[in-house]
């Protein structure tokens, strides 16, 4: 199989920040790639050395077998890409912005219609509204169209789901799926662990280095502790309470329960004790299998303590 | 946290020409709650919140918040309220004590308190080091931890956060939900939007809404046993339907479809 896109040892730095520190990872054909991590993490500046808008400092990126620096100009014609804000002209039409984005690529909507005709189905009714006036879900339909209008090899897409609700990041990651038949390759960044789970590999990027790059299911079981769920009456209590607790090595909230792992990788029964002199009450505590976001919250602190 | 009610909405309608953004809105919000704003884009929510802050006024309806008049008292509430909005609202090219004099003074706080609160504040969040520092060089993480707090500055009653952790790392975003719990135990009610859905597990009541309209507002336990869902993300995706147009509409009075 090969590599659509190989980089290594890429460093790039703004003044006295170090956006990415010695990245080297590669792409398959195909594959769907996540970059996951927070805001500041690097993932805009790496994609836009991929992109070839950015040259790195230092290091190689190959993209389909071309050199970023050397060769832009015909890796930009194989390439779609969606950045964080919307790349849409908000005062032309929809069917505008689409047929403007064809013209560039020196091709027309008609001519690889069919890649996205399931995107493009939901706005279509829409094409004469001005892009400025759509949803934010809408926008990422008609911005996606435009990154796919010229049929790429390698679809680049930037936090494509960020500020958007979750029925339409859901429906989203339907449609990136379904681009899978046509041999495409989709690299994304998001900031929002589960979509992790939905890509073929992820790199979990953080501050400008990459702290983990695997299939997410091998990347979850990668937590190395026994994980325990904790619920009972009064989240912020529980919280309060089990930081107290001299057996609690982390506790993190996490949507109803609060995460938790202890000294000596095992539950004490010293814990209720704890928890019921504090007042707390209805305490459940199950084990529970650790999901990517333990794990980057594991790797985060491993991270900051190296 | 006791009953008293800090945000009272009857009937409340907003139409922009023929769009009906808020259709008949109808709920209460808690002195000391941490109340969770959810909807698709388009549903209406951002035009909701403005009216509740005092920007924009009902087209019909009684709203009234920190017992203060919607429609009459707009400027009265605007005092008493705090707002973090998205991508924060510091000032990048000033310091962080800069900012936190500045924010004092809008605030209307006198010179005594400003200096005490910032004390407070800096010892509070391990910012000494950044006492100094302009905006533009703090990491995100800190910014919207700062943020937060000089929107709790001059201790509003209410605090609206409008999408408050969007892209910040999963350890921050924790801090930042005990700071809003520590704030909520002070008696502060906090009014959240957000597209985590986990972090509406964090909130005591949420509500849903829904082209226009609020279709489910209960405790997040409630919703789920409601729905038979096992997360609100599941009720989410169950029940809320994004619109095509959205709330972008609202800037015009254009013709639906």
């Amino acid at each position: 199989m090969s590599k659509v896109i190989e980089s290594s040892g890429v460093s790039k730095k703004f003044g006295t920040i170090q956006a990415l520190k010695d990245i080297s990872f590669s792409v398959n054909e195909s594959e769907i790639f996540g970059f996951i991590g927070p805001d500041g993490a690097g993932k805009t500046t790496l994609f836009r050395i991929i992109t070839t808008l950015l040259i790195p400092d230092s290091g190689n990126m190959q993209v389909m077998g071309l050199d970023t620096v050397a060769d832009f100009k015909d890796l930009r014609r194989n390439i779609g890409y969606m950045p964080g804000r919307f790349s849409l002209y908000q005062d032309l039409s929809v069917e505008e912005n689409l047929n403007f984005y064809a013209t560039v690529f020196g091709t027309t909507v008609r001519e690889n219609y069919e890649l996205i005709a399931d995107i493009y189905s939901h706005i279509e009714p829409f094409k004469k509204r001005l892009a400025g006036k759509l949803s934010g879900g809408m926008k990422q339909k008609l911005a996606l169209s435009c990154a796919l209008i010229h049929k790429p090899k390698l679809l680049v897409l930037d936090e494509p789901t960020t500020g958007v609700d979750a029925v339409s990041r859901s429906e989203f990651w339907g449609m990136l799926r379904k681009l899978h038949k046509h041999n495409i390759t989709i690299i994304v960044s998001t900031p929002y662990m589960d979509e992790a789970m939905r890509c073929d590999r992820v790199a979990l990027v953080q501050s400008g280095r990459i702290l983990s790059i695997d299939n997410p299911q091998m990347i979850k079981q990668g937590f190395t502790r026994k994980l325990f769920s904790v619920k009972a009456s009064g989240k912020y209590a529980l919280i309060t309470a089990l930081r107290q607790y001299p057996g609690t090595v982390t506790a993190y909230p996490f949507g109803d329960s609060v995460h938790v792992t202890f000294s000596g990788n095992r539950l004490e029964n010293s814990v209720f004790d704890h928890l019921k002199k504090m007042g707390i009450e209805n305490v459940q505590i199950n084990e529970t299998e650790a999901g990517i976001e333990d794990r980057f919250l594991e790797l985060m602190e491993k991270d900051v303590t190296a | 946290m006791t009953n008293n009610t800090v945000i009272s909405v009857h009937n409340l309608v907003k139409k922009f020409g023929s769009f009906t953004a808020n259709d008949n809105l109808n709920f209460e919000v808690y002195e000391g709650e941490i109340f969770g704003f959810l909807g698709a884009n388009g549903a209406g929510k951002t035009t909701a919140i403005r009216i509740l802050s005092g920007l924009l006024e009902p087209t019909s309806g009684e709203v009234t918040v920190a017992g203060f008049d919607a429609r009459k008292q707009a400027e009265q509430i605007k005092k008493n309220i705090g707002y973090m909005c998205q991508k924060f609202s510091l000032y990048e090219d000033l310091t962080v004590k800069e900012n936190i004099t500045l924010y004092g003074g809008i605030y209307r706080m006198d010179k005594k308190l400003i200096k005490e609160r910032s004390e407070e504040l800096l010892e509070k969040l391990h910012f000494r080091e950044y006492e100094n520092r302009l905006i533009s060089d703090l990491p995100l993480g800190l910014k919207q931890k700062l943020a937060f707090s000089i929107a709790v500055l001059h201790e509003p009653r209410i605090v609206f956060l409008d999408e408050p952790t969007g892209g910040v790392d999963p350890i921050t975003r924790r801090q930042f939900w005990e700071m809003i719990y520590e704030t909520a135990s002070r008696g502060i009610t906090l009014f959240v939007t957000t597209h985590y859905m986990d972090e509406a597990e964090y909130c005591d009541r949420i509500s849903i809404m829904s082209d226009g309209k609020i279709v489910a507002l209960d405790t997040p336990a409630g919703l789920k046993r409601q729905y038979s869902a096992g997360s609100v993300e599941e009720v989410f995706v169950k029940i809320a339907r994004p619109s095509p147009l959205g709330e972008s509409l609202s800037r015009n009075s254009g013709r639906l479809g």
